[in-house]
């Protein structure tokens, strides 16, 4: 009844290091393999055992927060947070409480051409907990359960955001933002779907124009960007309808369900209220000299909106493509490279995101695990601007190249696909071919155009799609008109 | 050959080398004098006889090859059972880890394995290391050899009974408030907390993990320093261990002279003590001084202030170090139809009464709403605590006090056993600062042993083996046996 | 009262301990007591102090980003009662 309300969303990530070992301990990160085999004392909670920090996971928290231009804390010690559950050894998470590694720091997005700041409350270091595989379909229909280990210690950043965020859209734009700028540093592989970035969202309402904070509930369950964009969409209005109504809303945790699409309150773990933080006394502080700090700033990339801008500016690609270019680390890589060895953006831009990216898709391959080279790329480009072979050849050259990992010229004289552009050897062809087809002659100085198309077919057919089509058709019309 | 018990390790030694005795006769002399008063002394809850003489046989063998074995190779010693040992039974004392066989051995038995002791078996202590008297464990009480109407004190009970009554020639036991000292001192025995990060945690059950520090408990300040020698040093396991360039001989520090030495006498700390304790204390200053130290009166008025600020941070931390056991990967395990239930019953049944409380107390102080006032508040005076301590240090080579303010109360005692924690006043200032502590044997007030103790400069662990050595020279006031009292 | 027995009560339950009436009366009484002796704590003035957490003056502990052996099945499962698929069994969790 007139009251309109403004949707205030702020996320929690996790996102999994790939480091070799876990962050307390000298064991594996799990790649598969069998349950609780990647496990010791110390991350199976045994009496006595005591948590050593790896190295590399502060150097990679540290690169992580400085491409979310995060001011990286000189002193951040470890605090034990307490609660009871069977995927936690110890049952306590050693996380960072007091002192993140990282505090501040920001994102910038772009919604509908303009583009926004979205601050970032902190990214702090933690452990992650193992895993429960439930005996029923759900836990609320599991006679038990049970727990392995192999995940628990694996070192993870919680990167937090500031409630920023006013629609679903941007939040999904936020988190594929964050998303390719943290592959970018290459510190964990954040695949969603494996699990190796994962996303809470804290959602609530208020009346447009007031600065007080509604209540808020968390989202959880959501394993896409897509269903993240979905989630929100729906509790927003959940709780549109809720507060029109005149009800309040109750804070809460809720599970998005995909298949039903609906958020639903989750009863699984008891509202730990108080996790009772306390700085653990099992861990030193971490001091990180400036020099170290520096030195991890100059080993970062070139960032997603830096790259971005660049490719717009410097190479003239649109909003778009560049946009798509950038999104992976690799393919970004395999963009500049070509364009090193051949100077033409605009043409490889549209190779990589139309063939390049479908075969991906289809054959369920990332860019750098296909047998496509860079140089390859470049060299059958260069063969088709030169007109050896025709378009259509080159996306069958294309697939070949793709499926057997040989390159351009191999392929098109092992298939004989060389275009064919002998004026004297396409006229002696069109001739035959107007001989067999003399309606469609007739047709066309009949004044049916279309027939010309035919005829040109006819040619393709005929030379199995080897004839330059340019050639065909400036030659049939010659010797039509 | 009954002789052979009472002696020192390396006294021992010198047999051994000299192929008088073998290490096999000696364990088997130790398992019999065990098998004769464990009946009424109760201070092992396993005795690991087989593993024991087959670890004799092999270092007699090594021996007989000619091999250059440690100063402590062959001696048969015992570990209050809080210390991992893979395969042997640890039970903490505790229900909750009644039949649990670790798979892998704390550090410090790693690195009395390598220098070929042998381990004669686990001794009793109070349930997780919590209480003063060794009376709260799943198996029964310790009694105290030198009167078994008496406590052997705790928590570490049954490591220093074993060590008194010639049961083993020296053990190891852990010490958060006191609890190796303190049972040190009613036992008649040396007990010895180092420096905080001398010697490795890592596989020692927690109890809590700023204060624990695992030491000696034998009969003489020269075994007391090979003890240490084999235990202390950096340890890549555990985080909060000395840096690895801080190895240290610990028998060069066993010097008779201490001419010169400031030792100061805190008077806050002799309120509430029995006058014969003090009357020893005295004696004991007075022995200083004809050594050449000088003996002073000194002020620490942050006295009333030590007791509660360690209770506070030792339940706070063990009440997060015993969240672990929980029934699903080890120990002792409940029925329960739903997981809240199943957690319930298996730490309420798993868990005596002074864990429980602990628990309880430890996750009342942290609670969000009480964590300023308590929590904090005591890590706040814990630095006052610490930094007078270490500014008195700085003045006067080291401090002493007596070890407990009273002898080895009776079973009985009702009164004295309510009290009995509070006697870690005395014990705690040197686990709050993470210095290193000393406990001497000094006499007997009603034929129980006194203890004095003496506090030193964090890594200062010389002038305190200094100390010891040269009143040990002086006098046999640091000797007592149980013989005739009791047992033996 | 610093604890009242319905407090502790649920600090017990938070901690997971199944308490019998007695041992919440009894528990009450004993921690009302330590409590009651904590209360010299409050009356230092500490304000300006820092807190001591480190007992060692080290920072930057740190181990190499090196695999190290972990335990077998064996070790892993022996002392476990309820094992399935190589996993800890816990009853139902809600």
């Amino acid at each position: 009844m007139g009251v309109a309300y403004e949707p205030v969303i702020g996320l929690e990530i996790h996102v999994e290091l790939k480091t070799n070992t876990k962050i307390f301990c000298g064991c594996p990160m799990e790649f598969g393999g069998e349950a609780n085999s990647h496990v010791c004392p110390v991350c199976l909670g045994f009496p006595g055992a005591l948590p050593v920090l790896n190295k590399q996971v502060v150097e990679y928290a540290v690169r992580a927060g400085l491409a979310l231009n995060c001011e990286i804390a000189p002193y951040s010690r470890f605090d034990r947070k307490s609660y009871f559950y069977p995927d936690l050894s110890t049952a306590y998470q050693i996380s960072q409480y007091f002192f993140p590694i990282c505090k501040g720091g920001y994102l910038e997005i772009e919604v509908n051409g303009e583009k926004k700041k979205i601050r970032l409350n902190r990214v702090h270091l933690e452990e992650d907990a193992g895993k429960l595989l439930h005996s029923g379909s759900s836990i609320t229909t599991s006679d038990y359960s049970l727990a392995d280990y192999n995940r628990g210690g694996t070192g993870l950043i919680e990167i937090v955001s500031e409630p920023d965020l006013r629609s679903a859209e941007e939040a999904r734009i936020f988190l594929e933002q964050l998303h390719a700028v943290i592959e970018y540093t290459g510190v964990s592989d954040v695949k969603m779907e494996q699990g190796s970035l994962r996303c809470d969202a804290n959602i609530s309402l208020r009346p447009v124009g007031s600065t007080k904070l509604g209540t808020k509930t968390e989202i959880k369950n959501m394993n896409s960007f897509k269903s993240l964009e979905r989630a929100v969409e729906y509790e927003i209005a959940r709780q549109r309808e809720v507060l029109e109504d005149g009800g309040v809303i109750i804070q809460e945790t809720r599970g998005w369900d995909d298949s039903k699409g609906l958020t639903a309150s989750m009863r699984t773990k008891e509202e730990a209220n108080d996790y009772r933080y306390f700085p653990d006394p099992d861990l030193l502080p971490i001091v990180l000299e400036p020099q170290w700090i520096e030195e991890i700033k100059a080993s970062l990339p070139e960032l997603p909106t830096a790259k971005k801008d660049r490719f717009i500016n410097e190479l003239g690609l649109s909003q778009y493509d560049a946009g798509i270019l950038t999104s992976s680390r690799d393919l970004a890589k395999f963009f500049e490279e070509t364009v090193a060895l051949y100077n033409e953006p605009k043409v490889i831009a549209n190779w990589l995101m139309g063939e390049f990216l479908s075969l991906l898709n289809a054959n369920n391959l990332e860019i750098q695990e296909s047998k496509v080279t860079p140089q390859q790329m470049a060299t059958l480009l260069k063969t088709l601007n030169k007109g050896e072979i025709s378009g259509k050849i080159a996306k069958t050259v294309f697939s070949e190249m793709f499926a057997s990992g040989k390159d351009s010229a191999t392929i098109i004289k092992e298939k004989g696909l060389v275009q064919i552009s002998d004026e004297g050897a396409l006229t002696a062809l069109i001739e035959k071919i107007l001989a067999a087809n003399p309606k469609s002659v007739e047709d066309y100085r009949g004044g049916k155009k279309n027939a010309l198309g035919f005829l040109v077919g006819q040619v393709m057919k005929e030379t199995k799609g080897q004839a330059n089509p340019g050639m065909v058709n400036k030659l049939l019309q010659e010797k039509l008109n | 050959m009954s002789a052979l018990l009472g002696l020192t390790a390396h006294e021992l030694q010198k047999l051994l080398r000299k192929k008088e005795i073998s290490s096999g006769d000696l364990v088997k002399e130790q398992l019999h004098k065990i098998k004769q008063v464990e009946g009424e002394i109760n201070a092992f809850i396993t005795i690991a006889e087989k593993e024991a003489l087959r670890k004799a046989q092999n270092v007699d063998k090594k021996r007989s090859r000619g091999e250059e074995l440690s100063p402590l190779a062959g001696i048969p010693m015992a570990l209050s059972d809080n210390f991992l040992t893979e395969g042997i039974r640890t039970t903490g004392a505790s229900k909750m880890l009644e039949n649990f066989i670790p798979p892998y051995s704390a550090t410090v038995v790693e690195k009395l394995q390598a220098a070929e002791t042998v381990l004669l078996g686990k001794c009793n202590l109070e349930e997780m290391g919590l209480g003063a008297t060794t009376e709260n464990s799943l198996f029964g009480s310790t009694h105290n050899p030198h009167d078994l109407q008496a406590v052997p004190g705790g928590a570490c009970g049954g490591a220093a009974a074993a060590v008194a009554a010639e049961e083993a020639v020296f053990a190891l036991g852990t010490d958060t408030g006191g609890d190796l000292r303190q049972p040190a001192s009613f036992c008649g025995v040396i007990g010895f907390k180092p420096t905080y990060g001398t010697v490795s945690r890592y596989g020692i059950i927690s109890g809590a993990s700023s204060l624990d520090q695992a030491g000696p408990l034998t009969r003489d300040m020269t075994d007391c320093a090979l003890v240490m020698n084999v235990i202390s040093g950096h340890d890549p396991l555990d985080s909060l261990s000395v840096a690895p360039n801080n190895a240290k001989d610990y028998t060069s520090f066993l010097v008779n002279d201490i001419k010169g030495l400031k030792i100061g006498i805190p008077k806050e700390y002799l309120e509430g003590v029995d006058p014969e304790i003090i009357a020893w204390l005295q004696q004991a200053a007075a022995k200083l001084e004809e050594l050449g130290a000088h003996c002073e009166e000194v002020s620490l008025p942050y006295r009333d202030a030590v007791l509660s600020t360690y209770q506070i941070i030792a339940a706070a931390e063990g009440s997060t170090n015993l969240a672990r056991f929980d029934g699903v990967r080890y120990g002792f395990r409940a029925e329960g139809e739903d997981l809240d239930t199943f957690y319930k019953k298996t730490r309420g049944q798993g868990f005596g009464a002074e864990v429980k409380k602990n628990i309880i107390l430890g996750t009342y102080v942290l609670s969000a709403e009480r964590y300023e006032t308590y929590y904090l508040q005591a890590l706040k005076v814990r630095t006052l605590i610490k930094e007078e301590l270490e500014k008195k240090l700085q003045d006067y080579d080291c401090l002493l006090l007596p070890t407990t303010s009273t002898v080895a109360f009776n079973f009985s005692d009702e009164r004295a056993k309510a009290l009995a924690g509070e006697t870690a006043v005395l014990t705690c200032p040197a686990n709050l600062a993470g210095i290193p502590a000393l406990s001497l044997p000094w006499g007997r007030v009603k034929d129980r042993p006194v203890g004095m103790q003496f506090l030193g400069r964090a890594f200062a662990e010389e002038t305190l083996f200094r100390i010891g050595f040269a009143l040990e020279q002086k006098t046999n006031l640091t000797r007592l046996s149980p013989k005739g009292k009791g047992v033996c | 009262m610093k604890l009242t027995q319905n407090e502790l009560e649920r600090i017990a339950d938070s901690a997971k301990l199944e308490l019998s009436a007695e041992e919440s009366q009894n528990y009450t009484q004993a921690l009302q007591a330590r409590l009651e002796q904590m209360e010299v704590l409050k009356q230092i003035e500490a304000s300006q102090v820092e807190p001591t957490i480190d007992l060692l003056p080290l920072t930057n502990v740190f181990r190499e980003d090196k695999v190290e052996k972990g335990l077998t099945k064996e070790q892993v499962f022996a002392n476990a009662v309820e094992v399935e698929n190589d996993c800890f069994k816990v009853p139902r969790i809600i």
